[in-house]
């Protein structure tokens, strides 16, 4: 299967076939590439827009008092950020781009169980996208909530709320239906021969991401909607002064949101058990554990929502319990770690620009982990809670973790996407930037959060003005990284891709670069004595 | 290339309900807490529905789930005509609980119980709470009743036309799946509102 073709009888998806030519043959084509690569474009849109809008409040935060623009204007600014790369880039994130490139060809599918489905699922999400966008612009300005809308001031504010939460309602919906479209396809189109526990660990990962997106998301949309009818109905279930209860709003909204930090993190844990073992050329380490640690990320993760609350007034025993299933959530992700090292042991690595960027995960999402454990306990996490300590905990996670798994993601497939290579000299430059740049911008927050920096503060005392300083040139790092990143894969075409430039194994890496329209020629099959990595 | 997969059109059915039961689970959850918080003006409060037309509109939905039911056995059994008589029937029972609901809610609003009138600003936080949930749990479940008519009203013609028959009828199982989840949350909602006081 892996010698080289020299001719491919089959048009590549990116030729246009079908009735509609040029933009038009993209927007209407239930292709799960075509759909895939749409998402990708448009998260990285949403992207830069929130990565600039981060670099704004850092601006701002230069220096203690007022620099360029006032409080309000802050608050509406974290609102917004936190808004656009939760709902429109990590939660989507790797599913909808590599779920839906990747995904079906990895298990030996033509195309997602439900293509029409799938296409409609990406025009809710641009639909959401616009909707919560729209809040900026309409009504007597943007929300000022923060991203969470905790009740009762996302009851009580002026600010155009009610667009953004049903904004984020919509893009509920469009994750749910790719949940959905997903189960079913891993369900019934697997190759023949693969049995579920043949199947690639990035499926793995999505699976159970999968199921995460359908039991969690409807307590999110249902919530949201309360929200919007307690705005206009005067309805209060959360609002105390009519009876609510803001502490239950909080139990609901964090429900959905902790386990959607499960559907950010999976698959890119999957992505990783796909780049480590093709670089290191070794059999995966631990096959069954990694495919059943991310099972037990998915149920445990479900029951720990309530780590969110410690000093929003719990009993001592809800305390204790959640804290307790806190800490039992880390052990399958501590297995993942330990079988991705593993897997390196005695291989012969080969550090090409994917490689480098997982290895940039494992290391942050190391220090994002052991800290969420420190906030897990509930003596460290009183003198912790809503600080910059928190701020930097998850944005390791969900920058260094989610992001960089992201950036290994395009590194690994980029050549099968565009049947072209890129300069593995600038893309380890820009490795190089985005990883100092991040550790430089997030590390600082760890201190001056444990020194009694608050979160989601305009202005500061003087004693955090060094740190605060650090984290803004580390920002003006971090934007270099990603303007090389980005110059470095779009700006102009590589030499042409051969059909397995990295030596992998798993079914894309036997199909033309680019993939033709129906993926295979042949219909793969495994054989009784094959297994996904089977390298030396 | 013709991809036909029912036994995956009726999985993906089944995992969208199980979404559709979440959604309504929070609401249950928030009537749980809420109930607890404000047991005895709940207790008050639900005396005020009307537990006659709650019977009569279980019983209507209950006989429209049958008749669906029943329509899929007719299809397999190659009798379509059968089929879209029983499709009717369901949704007459539909139409019917509609037009009680309509009446209920009607009657309601003219004594000013509705969210955001006068009258409610006057209750006590708990009745305003169960008349909230009322109005909130039972609009969202005329909602799904409205999506589920448009739905069976789009398979009864497909069953006319004969593209539903005997040998590809997964579009109407799915169809009566979703009606049987209207079916199923009302069958929690009467209780929940208009029984336990």
């Amino acid at each position: 299967m892996t010698e080289e073709k020299t001719h491919h009888p089959e048009p590549s998806y990116l030729v246009d076939t079908g009735k509609y030519k040029g933009l038009m043959a993209w927007l209407t084509s239930t292709d799960h590439k075509r759909i895939g690569m749409m998402y990708m474009y448009a998260m990285m849109v949403f992207f830069v827009v929130g990565v600039l809008l981060g670099e704004l409040m850092r601006l701002e935060l230069f220096r203690p008092g007022q620099q360029f623009y006032g409080p309000q204007t802050y608050n509406g600014l974290f609102t917004i950020h936190g808004i656009i790369m939760i709902f429109t880039v990590v939660i989507p994130g790797l599913a909808a781009v590599f779920g839906n490139f990747s995904m079906p060809i990895m298990i030996g599918a033509k195309d997602v169980a439900f293509p029409r489905l799938n296409l409609f699922s990406f025009y809710l999400y641009i639909l959401g996208a616009a909707i919560a966008l729209s809040s900026q612009f309409m009504g007597n300005g943007p929300p000022d909530t923060g991203w969470t809308f905790y009740a009762p001031y996302s009851i009580q504010t002026h600010t155009n709320v009610v667009a953004a939460v049903f904004g984020a309602f919509v893009l509920g919906f469009s994750s749910i239906l790719t949940g959905l479209n997903f189960i079913v396809t891993m369900h019934r189109m697997r190759a023949p021969g693969m049995t579920f526990f043949k199947m690639p660990l990035f499926p793995w990962s999505l699976y159970a991401t999968a199921w995460i997106q359908v039991l969690a998301t409807p307590i999110v949309g249902i919530t949201l909607l309360m929200i919007v009818a307690e705005r206009w109905l005067r309805i209060g279930f959360f609002d105390p002064s009519l009876g609510g209860d803001p502490v239950l709003y909080q139990h609901l909204f964090w429900i959905y949101s902790h386990p959607a930090v499960y559907i950010m993190i999976l698959p890119a844990m999957g992505v990783i058990t796909e780049i480590i073992p093709t670089f290191a050329q070794r059999k995966v380490f631990g096959y069954k554990a990694i495919a059943i640690s991310s099972l037990a990320i998915a149920l445990v993760g479900y029951f720990v929502w309530a780590h969110h609350m410690y000093t929003s007034g719990m009993s001592p025993t809800a305390r204790w319990i959640f804290s307790l299933l806190t800490f039992l959530v880390a052990v399958p992700s501590a297995i993942k770690v330990f079988n991705w090292v593993t897997t390196m042991y005695k291989g012969s690595i080969d550090v090409k620009p994917p490689f480098l960027f997982a290895l940039g995960f494992i290391f942050l999402f190391m220090i994002g982990g052991m800290t969420g454990l420190s906030l897990g306990a509930l003596a460290t996490n009183i003198h912790v809670h809503d600080t910059a300590y928190v701020v930097a905990h998850f944005h390791y996670i969900v920058f260094g973790g989610v992001g960089f798994a992201f950036f290994a993601a395009i590194h690994y497939w980029y050549p099968k996407m565009y049947g072209r290579m890129y300069n593995f000299k600038r893309a380890n430059w820009s490795f190089a930037f985005l990883f100092a740049g991040f550790n430089l911008l997030y590390f600082p927050q760890f201190i001056i959060g444990i020194m009694g920096m608050p979160r989601r503060y305009f202005d500061y005392l003087p004693q955090f003005t060094f740190g605060m300083q650090l984290s803004f040139f580390g920002g003006i790092l971090l934007l270099i990284g990603i303007v090389l990143m980005l110059t470095n894969l779009f700006s102009k075409k590589g030499a042409k891709a051969p059909d397995n430039p990295w030596g992998g194994k798993t079914y894309e890496w036997t199909i033309p670069s680019p993939p033709p329209v129906e993926n295979f020629e042949v219909m793969p099959e495994m054989g009784e004595n094959e297994q996904p990595y089977d390298y030396k | 290339m013709e991809h036909r997969d029912d036994i995956g059109a009726k999985l993906g059915m089944w995992v969208f309900i199980f979404t559709e039961i979440l959604l309504f689970g929070g609401l249950f959850l928030v009537y749980a807490v809420m109930r607890g918080n404000y047991s005895a003006d709940f207790h008050q409060a639900a005396h005020h529905l009307n537990a006659f037309i709650g019977t009569i509109n279980t019983l209507v939905l209950l006989i429209s789930s049958a008749t669906v039911a029943m329509s899929i056995t007719a299809v397999q059994k190659g009798n379509n005509r059968l089929a879209v008589i029983l499709l009717m029937i369901t949704l007459i029972c539909a139409a019917i609980f509609m037009i009680n609901k309509y009446f209920e809610w009607g009657h309601k609003f003219q004594i000013g119980l509705y969210p955001g009138s006068d009258l409610m600003i006057t209750l006590n936080h708990g009745q305003v709470m169960f008349f909230s949930l009322y109005f909130f749990m039972t609009g969202l479940h005329m909602f799904h009743l409205v999506v589920g008519g448009i739905i069976l009203t789009i398979v009864m013609i497909k069953v006319q036309s004969g593209t539903i028959n005997s040998t590809r009828y997964v579009l109407l199982e799915n169809g009566g799946l979703y009606w049987h989840l209207v079916d199923l949350i009302w069958i929690f909602l009467f209780p929940l509102l208009y029984l336990v006081t």
